[in-house]
C-alpha cells in the first residue's frame, strides 16, 4: 500500500472517530470558558495558515504569483457581500487569466 | 417547507464545490478512487483539501494525517452541540456523526425550534453529502482532461473557499488577531520547517489569544 493510501485511510478513520466522540462526550468537559475560547479559535488559525500555504507557497517556498490576484478578487468580492459561487469562480477566473498572460 | 428547501440549496451550493476537490486531488497526483474515498469516508472539506495539499507540497503522510485530523477537530465540537439537539443512539448516532460538518451544524443552529433544527441538520447534511460526492467524482474524472490546473484557476479554488468560510468569523477582534497572526506565522516559518508544521503549529496562537 502506498503512502497516499495510508494517509487517506488513517485520516478518514480518525476524522470519523472525532465526529463520533463529539456526539458521545459529556458537554460539561468543554464548559470551561477558556477551553471554549481556545477551541473556537483553533479552526480559525488552522484555516488562516492553510490559506497562506496554499496561496503563497510552492513546495514550502514563499512565492508571490498569479494566485495573489485570485485571492485579492476573492477578498474584494467577500467585502462586497457577493454570493459564495461568485467569490470562488471570480478568484479562479482572475488567477487563470493572470497565469495565462504570464505563461 | 422552507427549512427543507433552504437546507437542500445549501447542500447543492456547497456540494458543487466538490468538483474543485476532485480536480485538485487528481491534479496533485491522487487517484480518482482516493479522491472519492476521501469524500465518502472523511467527508470534511478542509481536512480533505489539507491532506492533498500537504502531501503534494512534499509533506510526509504523518504530517498530512496530523494536519487533516486537526482540521477535522472542530467537527467533534459540532458533534457535542448537535448531540444535545438530536438526542440519538446506536446507528442513527453513527450516521449523524458522519454528516456533522460546518454546514449541517450552521443551518441547524440558525433555526429557532428543535423540530426545525433536526430537519435542517439532516437535510443539509445529507444534501451536502450527496452532492459533494457526486461532484467529487465529476471533478476527478474531468481533471484528466484539464491538464495544467493553474491555467483554469484550480490552484486558488481551495484558498478562496477558505477565505469565504473565514470571512464572517473575522468580524470579532480575537478571531481577526488570531487569524492574521497564524497567516503571518505560517509564511514566516515555511522555509525553515517540514510541510504541515506551519499549519499545525498555529494551535499555540489559538491558545495564547484565547487564554484570557
Amino acid at each position: 500500500m502506498n503512502s497516499q493510501w495510508i494517509a487517506v485511510i488513517v485520516t478518514s478513520v480518525l476524522c470519523y472517530g472525532i465526529k463520533y466522540i463529539g456526539h458521545s462526550i459529556p458537554e460539561i468537559w468543554l464548559a470551561h470558558p477558556r477551553v471554549q475560547r481556545i477551541t473556537n479559535l483553533i479552526p480559525i488559525v488552522l484555516l488562516s495558515s492553510l490559506v497562506a500555504m496554499q496561496a503563497f507557497t510552492t513546495k514550502t517556498k514563499f512565492v508571490v504569483d498569479h494566485r495573489l490576484a485570485g485571492i485579492t478578487v476573492a477578498i474584494v468580492a467577500l467585502t462586497a457581500k457577493l454570493p459564495f459561487p461568485v467569490v470562488v469562480v471570480g478568484a479562479m477566473a482572475t488567477s487563470a487569466i493572470v497565469y495565462r498572460l504570464n505563461n | 417547507m422552507s427549512v427543507k428547501r433552504d437546507s437542500l440549496s445549501v447542500g447543492l451550493a456547497v456540494g458543487a464545490a466538490g468538483v474543485a476537490f476532485g480536480a485538485v486531488a487528481v491534479a496533485d497526483h491522487f487517484s480518482v478512487a482516493q479522491a472519492c474515498f476521501l469524500s465518502l469516508v472523511l467527508f470534511s472539506g478542509a481536512s480533505q483539501f489539507s491532506l492533498v495539499a500537504v502531501m503534494s507540497a512534499g509533506g510526509s503522510p504523518l504530517s498530512a494525517i496530523i494536519t487533516g485530523t486537526f482540521l477535522g477537530g472542530r467537527n467533534g465540537l459540532y458533534g457535542v452541540r448537535m448531540a444535545q439537539i438530536l438526542k440519538l443512539k446506536g446507528v442513527k448516532r453513527a450516521l449523524a456523526a458522519q454528516i456533522t460538518i460546518d454546514e449541517s451544524t450552521g443551518v441547524a443552529i440558525a433555526q429557532t425550534n428543535p423540530e426545525d433544527q433536526k430537519t435542517a441538520f439532516w437535510y443539509t447534511g445529507v444534501g451536502v453529502f450527496f452532492f459533494w460526492n457526486l461532484f467529487t467524482l465529476i471533478g476527478a474524472l474531468g481533471a484528466k482532461a484539464i491538464g495544467d490546473t493553474s491555467a483554469w484557476g484550480l490552484d486558488v479554488a481551495s484558498p478562496a473557499i477558505f477565505c469565504a468560510v473565514l470571512f464572517p468569523r473575522l468580524k470579532e477582534r480575537k478571531p481577526l488577531i488570531a487569524g492574521l497572526l497564524a497567516f503571518t506565522w505560517a509564511l514566516s516559518i515555511t522555509e525553515l520547517v517540514p510541510a504541515g508544521v506551519p499549519i499545525i503549529s498555529t494551535v499555540f496562537i489559538a491558545a495564547i489569544v484565547g487564554w484570557n
